[in-house]
């Protein structure tokens, strides 16, 4: 019986009090991809960490092709045949690609033997990529090629990929699974994090589900499907917290991402479309808008579009589209660089990047609650009226730590969104704009930022919603907009339109 | 408190006798000649510099580095001759650069600040122990200084000869060390590890280099370089010390860094164009110019100001520069 | 070379700081007043985020403003008026304090400039224009001495302890650092200030603060704040403008600032210290043959002690 490739056996990682991993296991043979899943927070990434040496766990065992390791930094995983290609690329985008691959050697550095490497391993791995280019004049999945040939040109047997098709768009995924298949059926072995069932269903050859730092399931691929798996990944639930399973009255609470899980191929929203469109005005209008970011580069061009009171509108768009270029200038913290944009004095603004974004972490919570209208305010503060709507908020919305006077900094993720969340949206603005709020939240926490979106809606406001994540943005969204080549268009509400047209296609 | 040496390395200039009244390709080639000379401590320092900010490290405290290095080298080359006063100022230079490496890159506090501190005490230590050692007499001392050796041939090209061939040994060290940084910046994976780090030291990490230990060196380097840079001031202009003597040109080199684009080859060749703002004061005090040559004095500044100002365009500073949260 | 006498030293130290009534008023308070102004100065322009390390040069333009300015209006009056030429000698010095900041202001918010090497750039060319003012066009009347003629009495800021050298100019400064305080803690520009320098992304996209205007609002004052300073030293202590008359304010009012921790009420404490400080290290020099450049070895390890402490805890803005 061959050892296998890669086997993680009875890891437990803790940082303070939190537990990241608890007795967590992976096991990959030679010769399969292996797909390992969880929710947002269940410890994958955090595992594979593991194996590639960033992080020393506190009990348990690595092993490769049955030998026992101890990697003290990821040149020692490098050196065992570990290559990981990371969620956030780890590449220098002022250099070249023959640059980034030479990254970490020892001795001379010779430009033309570096590009000639390059080339020889384009030609070997069928991955094309010009040695000389800058990096970041790149494309995403180029980008991505150039992280997947560093890991090779250190003759990784073991490749990692931490979410590699997040940023791809449907057709340019399904590619790079097909490499992933002919790479690991060449006798070398693959382990796939991901959360989407649907991928890992349809190249993986095992599976792993973690969930709260556990390994819940083992299993072959051809033993499970999207059911077990989904209940693996969501299961039983800690005390407290709703169950997402049981659909509570008129289906609202629950998580539409695995009521979407649960539904067939179609993947239905569970709300009706339309709803919420009551024939209310026009509250944020686009004329032939172009955008530019923040080096001046025109991302979208000639604009048009309208968001209606009582209505969310969904985008949809690849990493890099320039969403949230966009995003800014339609809350009205940036401006259109052409055309005519009409907002309204006073958008609810939830940023993607809360605590750089949103909130002054050494401020304490009633100063962060100030910032709101800082702006435009004039004369004294009035600091009692200040602490007393804080106090409010924090009481009506369960934020802890309650002292309004800790730093924000002492707060929690999840706890922080609430506060960014009331303050933007407790005074019921006519529009609310919102990019990825439920980064990094757990499930409790983007349930009930799905919850205030649609009261917001309910209300009357336009709300434009972007997050990375298709089907979440599909469960919200009344209508959808995409993104794709710096043009804006509105797109059929179904996943695969959606999909094709993120790619620019007709 | 700052004060400057103006006058009197001025009067040691002329007195060096590059500078012969008369003919105007004698006034020039005195004028080349000075600008290479005066340029010297700040390619030194520029050079470190260089290094410094490639790694994604900026030291506004190189002016306590120079100062240091100046003071070292006096007492070094006073005790036993001149290559023992560079040696002394390349161990000074490198032990106040620590003092702000450990600020700066280990505890990761505000470059900036630290870096000011660290000019603050280099300039103060200095004075101190300039006070204490040689009392408040101070100067008249007599230590080696280091003559110019023409290199035979090559000094008597017409102008540019005497200008670049005529000069003190430590000005040829320049011209050697120059292009070994540029070799080694960009022809050996270490130079490609220490640029990355300047960059993305996320991506250094994840390719298995350690961006503390690069930044650490780096400034080190930087330190050496820049006390040597403070050695040239003392025995190959002035010929001896002076509170303060550094005269900003610490801060002057980091703008050198800037113009040159971050590279050595430009830093070596922006420092000439420091260098001759600085001997175009001395030029002027020389021709008799009436009246204001303190404003002229301000030149180097100014020149200094522009220059940043123009700067912005063209190749970026190293992306990853003073950032703290490594 | 002579071994240091410590205990000799430091007893010259106290003794010039706080020996005697007299000594407190007219020389410890004194210090503080150039100092504490400089201070605030500097707190308020890095409480927004503006590494000013240009003080030394926006009070040395002060300085210039309010001798300049105070003997062009008492030579065209021809008579006293300590009433007007005084209050707009202040003034003047303030306004090219401000406009001596607000070049390096300009250098950073059009073309990037680092705020910390323009700022140091314009303090060596405010030194060499002084230099050449007190020998040029300011010079004396008898062309001997590098300095400006010595102010009238018009110009002399009125005692506040009488029998002592301590001016109106305390006062002052004791005023503008509770002013600073109060618009900092209590209106919304002061609230803008202090959200830029601790997070200008969070300020300008959660509060809609313009950073730019802020901090460019903020250098300003900075620059205003430190020329007053300058114009208060020249017509309350010196009476005079010459070489060196800042034996670098600017660069310890750095120190005072960070012990501090940025507070204005705060720097009135320190400020009050490092008067001491140098009042006891000028005692040193005479008597004991202790170097003044001590004092900046003091002050660095003053800014790294507090580095140091800052890093174990990170303050609340």
């Amino acid at each position: 019986m061959i050892p296998p490739a890669l086997a993680l056996t009875d890891i437990t990682k803790r940082f303070g009090a939190l537990v990241a991993l608890d007795r967590a296991s992976l096991s990959a043979n030679w010769g399969t991809v292996h797909a390992l899943l969880g929710e947002n927070g269940a410890g994958k990434t955090t595992l594979m960490r593991v194996a590639f040496g960033m992080i020393r766990p506190d009990t348990g065992t690595v092993t490769v092709a049955g030998i026992a390791q101890r990697f003290g930094s990821p040149t020692d995983a490098i050196r065992a045949g570990i290559g990981m290609v990371h969620q956030h690329f780890a590449l220098v985008g002022a250099m070249t690609v023959a640059e980034n691959v030479a990254l970490g050697s020892r001795g001379l550095y010779d430009a033309s033997a570096a590009a000639a490497r390059v080339r020889r391993l384009s030609a070997d791995t069928g991955l094309s990529l010009d040695p000389g280019a800058r990096v970041d004049a790149l494309s995403i999945e180029e980008q991505q090629r150039v992280e997947v040939m560093k890991a090779l040109a250190r003759d990784a047997r073991i490749l990692v990929l931490d979410e590699p098709t997040a940023v791809l768009s449907p057709p340019r995924a399904s590619e790079l699974l097909q490499w992933l298949r002919r790479f690991a059926d060449g006798g070398r072995a693959v382990v796939l994090i991901t959360h989407n069932l649907r991928e890992a269903l349809s190249v993986a050859d095992d599976v792993t589900v973690l969930r709260y730092g556990r390994t819940v399931l083992e299993a072959a691929a051809s033993t499970v499907d999207a059911d077990r798996l989904a209940a693996a990944m969501i299961g039983e639930l800690r005390e407290g917290l709703p169950n997402p399973l049981t659909p509570s009255p008129e289906g609202e609470g629950g998580s539409p991402l695995l009521k979407l899980r649960l539904d067939d191929e179609g993947l239905r929203p569970s709300t009706p479309l339309g709803k919420g469109v009551r024939g209310r005005g026009a509250v944020i209008v686009a004329d032939h808008i172009s955008i530019a970011d923040d080096r001046g580069v025109v991302r979208i061009r000639d604009a048009s579009f309208a968001v209606r009171g009582g209505e969310i509108v969904g985008i949809a768009a690849l990493e890099g589209a320039g969403q949230h270029e966009l995003l800014r200038a339609l809350a009205g913290r940036a401006q259109a660089v052409a055309g005519t944009l009409a907002t309204p004095g006073h958008v609810g603004f939830i940023p993607e990047d809360r605590q750089r974004d949103a909130l002054v972490l050494s401020f304490p919570l009633y100063e962060n609650v100030a910032l709101r209208g800082a702006g435009r305010r004039r004369g004294r503060v009035r600091w009692r009226l200040v602490r007393a709507h804080t106090a409010s908020i924090v009481a009506a919305h369960d934020i802890r730590p309650g002292n309004i006077a800790t730093p924000a900094s002492a707060l929690s993720g999840g706890n922080q969104q609430k506060l960014v969340l009331a303050r933007e949206l407790d005074d019921n603005p006519s529009a609310v704009v919102a990019d990825n709020p439920t980064r990094g939240l757990d499930i409790q926490a983007t349930a009930a930022v799905h919850t205030r979106l649609r009261t917001a809606r309910d209300r009357g406001a336009a709300v434009v919603l972007y997050t990375s994540d298709i089907d979440e943005m599909l469960a919200l969204a009344d209508r959808v907009l995409v993104i794709a080549r710096g043009q804006v268009r509105g797109v059929v509400h179904d996943r695969d339109a959606v999909g094709r047209a993120m790619l620019g296609a007709e | 408190m700052i004060a400057r040496l103006g006058a009197a390395a001025g009067a040691v200039w002329l007195y060096g006798g590059s500078a012969t009244a008369g003919a105007i390709t004698g006034t020039i080639a005195g004028f080349m000649s000075a600008t290479v000379r005066t340029a010297t401590p700040l390619a030194f320092a520029a050079l470190g510099e260089t290094l410094c900010e490639q790694s994604g490290v900026i030291n506004i405290g190189l002016e306590g580095v120079i100062i240091a290095g100046a003071f070292a080298s006096l007492v070094g080359a006073g005790a036993a001759g001149l290559a023992s006063g560079v040696a002394l100022a390349a161990v000074a230079g490198a032990a106040i650069a620590a003092l702000f490496g450990l600020f700066a890159v280990i505890l990761r506090t505000d470059q900036i600040i630290a870096g000011t501190a660290v000019t603050l005490f280099g300039l103060g230590l200095t004075g101190t122990l300039y006070h204490w050692l040689y009392g408040s007499a101070g100067a008249a001392l007599s230590i080696p200084t280091m003559r110019a050796s023409p290199l035979p041939g090559l000094a008597r090209i017409p102008v540019i000869g005497q200008a670049l061939f005529d000069q003190s040994a430590l000005t040829y060290a320049v011209y050697v060390i120059a292009p070994a940084l540029w070799w080694w910046t960009y022809r050996t994976h270490a130079g490609l590890a220490l640029r990355a780090v300047g960059e993305n030291p996320d991506a250094a990490r994840a390719a298995g280099v350690a961006p503390r230990i690069v930044q650490w060196w780096a400034v080190i380097l930087g330190g050496v370089l820049g006390g040597i840079g403070g050695a040239t001031l003392v025995l190959a202009q002035a010929g001896t010390f002076a509170e303060g003597m550094s005269a900003g040109r610490g801060f002057i080199a980091i703008a050198v860094v800037a113009l040159g684009r971050w590279h050595p080859l430009g830093a070596a060749a922006a420092a000439l164009i420091f260098g001759a703002a600085i001997a175009l004061q001395f030029l002027f005090q020389s021709m008799g110019w009436p009246a204001p040559y303190q404003l002229f004095l301000a030149l180097p500044y100014v020149v200094t100001l522009f220059v940043l100002a123009g700067a912005a365009r063209g190749r970026r500073a190293p992306a990853a520069l003073g950032r703290r949260d490594l | 070379m002579s071994a240091p006498d410590i205990a000799g030293a430091l007893d010259a130290l106290w003794r010039g700081a706080f020996g005697s009534k007299y000594v407190i008023f007219s020389a410890t308070l004194v210090r503080a007043v150039p100092l504490t102004l400089t201070g605030l100065a500097v707190a308020v322009a890095f409480r927004a985020g503006v590494l000013n390390i240009g003080a030394e040069g926006q009070f040395l333009a002060g300085a210039t403003a309010a001798a300049g300015v105070g003997l062009l209006i008492v030579s065209w009056t021809h008579y006293a008026q300590q009433l007007v030429a005084l209050p707009l000698a202040l003034l003047a010095g303030a306004v090219l304090g401000s406009a001596w900041a607000g070049i390096a202001a300009w250098l950073r918010r059009r073309f990037g400039v680092l705020d910390v090497i323009s700022t140091i750039m314009l303090n060596f060319i405010a030194l060499d224009a002084v230099a050449y003012l007190v020998r040029g066009p300011l010079q004396e009347p008898l062309h001997i001495y590098p300095q400006t003629p010595s102010l009238p009495p018009a110009l002399h800021l009125p005692m506040l302890v009488p029998g002592t050298r301590l001016h109106v100019g305390f006062a002052i400064t004791l005023v503008a650092s509770v002013a600073a305080w109060w618009v900092l803690r209590a209106t919304a520009s002061g609230f803008r200030l202090r959200a830029a320098g601790a997070n200008p992304f969070a300020a300008a996209s959660a509060g809609m603060i313009d950073v730019g205007a802020t901090t460019t609002r903020a250098f300003l004052a900075s620059g205003a704040l430190a020329g007053l300073a300058g114009a208060i030293e020249v017509t309350g202590v010196t009476y005079a403008l010459y070489d060196n008359i800042s034996p670098g304010y600017g660069y310890t009012a750095i120190a005072v600032a960070l012990l501090a921790n940025l507070n204005p009420l705060g720097v009135i404490v320190t400020g009050i210290l490092f008067g001491a400080l140098s009042a006891g290290a000028a005692a040193m020099q005479r008597d004991a043959g202790v170097p003044a450049a001590v004092v900046s070895v003091v002050e660095a390890c003053v800014i790294l002690a507090v580095l140091l402490i800052q890093q174990r805890r990170p303050r609340a803005a």
